[in-house]
């Protein structure tokens, strides 16, 4: 049972996604070798090959990976795939992008977010916004799956795994990369922070993400997330939405401010260790899943906040 | 002048996403009988868009095509409504995963020779975030995922998509396959008038069979469950007392 591992890389960094993945792959199916595709991804890959029970790295350094486009690495992948007896991915958006595409070109269907390995082809994940699991078994020859990181640690360093470069696959040439607006950010990444703050509708506009929720993070050394609300209304970006569809969480701190609590939002939390909510309504949905509530304006709140956390560093 | 093309959408027929679902008690599934359903969101905003292309001039003519049960007609109706000109019922008994659905819609596609298909990115009920994907795949076309922003130019298509780390923009060849996500508009309401009309569209009935796809799950379900429950926890009466929680009770901080 050889599993090839889709490695998630960021800005030419091998992002932690790929070493969470990478316990699931193992419990999959040994060995697991580490696909890297991408443009002078030589870094990325011998940080990969230093995950600890990587079988080796397959390196395909290639313009025509530089985007991540699906069309061009559905081929790379589906030509790998002989080899392999699975092809997972974390829950990214670029796997959930070209996973499902390469599964399709394998007549395979995709076992999408599984949240634990029960065996080689039998999996559990969430439906309905995580109101129900699902366990799974398939039937398919192969296996391609995405795997939802929150649910899985990392795999530890200190491994020495063999590079292997490797050649391109020819590109269907249906699409083309025009340009892209990506965030640089000092902040930890939403998946892999121990501590999110996240504003909902409450927050009214962008500024007071910044005025309010910023100093807080700061201090905690936090991510910052939002509620669908606030992303549609244009107080923050399109990448900080926490939910049913948009990023999945379990960090050890989640601080809901002015959020009330829908089931989407929900879906996308609830596995925190620690839940905080900071809403004036003490009706708030967001209350049930709070192992803290505070009942409270947030603009008293978060300025309150900020100083009681200034007084527990000194 | 691009050549005028016709635009096919895939809604599909889902619990409504206000219902809080229930889990049969023998482990068999959600329960579905007598809950209220509607189009899944995100299909409504591929509906919109495809209504607002056609609108700009970049479409003659905008089908909906949805793989279910008889009573997912009534999910076509609402599309009829908001303003499509006809509909496809690919009539089913169970679940359809979707790679069949993929398999269905590239034979509608084949029939039908859409510029363009767009889909919603994910259903609410299975969550699954594929057929789009798939329905690309197996047609050989370009995709645009997870989109914000379509721009339909001369043989391509533009596509603004929101991943992570913010967005990028892809240019596909026409046809082509786009996934709706939630910021690429929002939805009209039908207005009665055009719900009358609606009545009025034609719905052509087609089976699985028609296109040749064998329908028969991949994926077996060995049970459905509720997941671990959360419980509320206290209510803390000042800021101070929320940080001294934090710090000694919980120690997170
Ligand atoms: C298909 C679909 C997918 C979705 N996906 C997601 C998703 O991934 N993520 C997501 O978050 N949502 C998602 N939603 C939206 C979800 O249903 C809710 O609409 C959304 O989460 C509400 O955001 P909110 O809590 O910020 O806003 P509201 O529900 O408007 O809540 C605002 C809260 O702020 C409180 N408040 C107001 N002023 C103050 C103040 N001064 N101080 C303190 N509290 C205050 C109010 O009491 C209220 O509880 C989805 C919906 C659909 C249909
Ligand atoms: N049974 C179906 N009938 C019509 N469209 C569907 C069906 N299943 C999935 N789709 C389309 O595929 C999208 C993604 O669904 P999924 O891959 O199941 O998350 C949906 O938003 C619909 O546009």
């Amino acid at each position: 049972m050889a599993t090839l591992l889709l490695a998630e890389v960021a800005g030419g960094v091998l992002s932690d996604m790929t070493a969470r993945a990478l316990t699931a792959a193992l419990e999959i199916g040994q060995p697991v070798d580490v696909l890297v595709a991408g443009q002078g991804v030589a870094a990325a890959a011998s940080a990969a090959a230093q995950l600890s029970g990587v079988g080796k790295v397959l390196v395909a350094d290639d313009a025509a990976y530089a985007h991540g486009l699906a069309e061009p690495l559905a081929a790379l992948i589906v030509a790998l795939s002989p080899a392999y007896d699975a092809v997972v991915g974390p829950s990214t958006a670029a796997a959930k992008n070209v996973l499902p595409r390469a599964a399709a070109l394998l007549d395979v269907m995709q076992v999408s977010d599984i949240t634990k390995v029960l065996g080689p082809k039998t999996f559990e994940r969430p439906i309905y916004a995580g109101n129900a699991i699902q366990t799974v078994e398939s039937s398919d020859p192969k296996i391609v799956a995405t795997v939802r990181t929150a649910s899985f640690g990392a795999t530890a360093t200190g491994g020495a795994a063999p590079i292997e470069a490797i050649a391109a696959a020819a590109d269907p040439a249906v699409s083309s990369f025009v340009g892209d607006a990506l965030a640089k950010s000092d902040r930890p990444e939403l998946t892999s922070a121990k501590i999110i703050i996240s504003g909902g509708r409450a927050m009214q506009k962008a500024e007071n993400f910044k005025t309010y929720i910023e100093p807080v993070a700061d201090k905690l050394g936090a991510a910052m997330g939002a509620s669908r609300a606030a992303v549609d209304a244009g107080y923050a970006p399109n990448d900080w939405q926490v939910g049913q569809t948009g990023k999945v969480v379990a960090p050890d701190l989640y601080i809901a401010v002015g959020i009330s609590g829908a089931i989407q939002h929900l879906a996308g939390m609830k596995d925190s260790k620690v839940i905080v909510a900071i809403n004036k309504d003490e009706e708030a949905p967001i209350f049930q899943v709070a192992d803290y509530g505070l009942v409270a304006d947030l603009y008293q709140a978060l300025p309150e906040l900020n100083d009681e956390l200034a007084k527990l560093a000194r | 002048m691009a050549p005028l093309m016709k635009i096919l959408v895939p809604v599909k027929r889902v619990v409504d996403y206000n219902i809080k679902i229930r889990i049969k008690s023998d482990g068999s599934g959600v329960e579905l009988a007598n809950v209220k359903m509607s189009m899944n969101p995100f299909d409504e905003i591929a509906v919109e868009e495809a209504l607002r292309q056609k609108e700009a001039g970049k479409a003659t003519e905008v089908v909906v095509v949805s793989i279910g049960p008889q009573q997912a007609t009534e999910t076509l109706r609402t599309a009829l409504a908001m303003g499509a000109d006809r509909g496809i019922l690919v009539k089913t008994d169970g679940p359809v995963e979707p790679l069949a659905v993929a398999k269905i819609l590239k034979g509608v596609v084949a029939e039908e020779g859409p510029g363009l298909v767009i889909l919603g990115k994910q259903a609410i009920d299975d969550d699954s975030n594929q057929t789009g994907q798939m329905l690309a795949a197996l047609t050989g076309a370009g995709q645009g995922t997870f989109a914000s922003k379509v721009v339909v130019g001369d043989g391509s298509v533009e596509v603004t998509r929101e991943v992570d780390g913010g967005l990028q923009t892809v240019r596909l060849k026409l046809p082509a396959i786009v996934t709706a996500d939630l910021r690429l508009n929002e939805p009209r309401y039908a207005s009665l008038p055009n719900i009358m009309k609606a009545k009025k569209k034609p719905i052509a009935e087609k089976t699985p069979a028609d296109y040749g796809v064998d329908v028969a799950p991949r994926l077996k379900v060995l049970k459905t469950t509720e997941p671990g429950g959360r419980k509320a926890g206290v209510k803390v009466k000042s800021v101070s007392e929320l940080v001294q929680k934090l710090h000694d009770e919980a120690g997170v901080i």
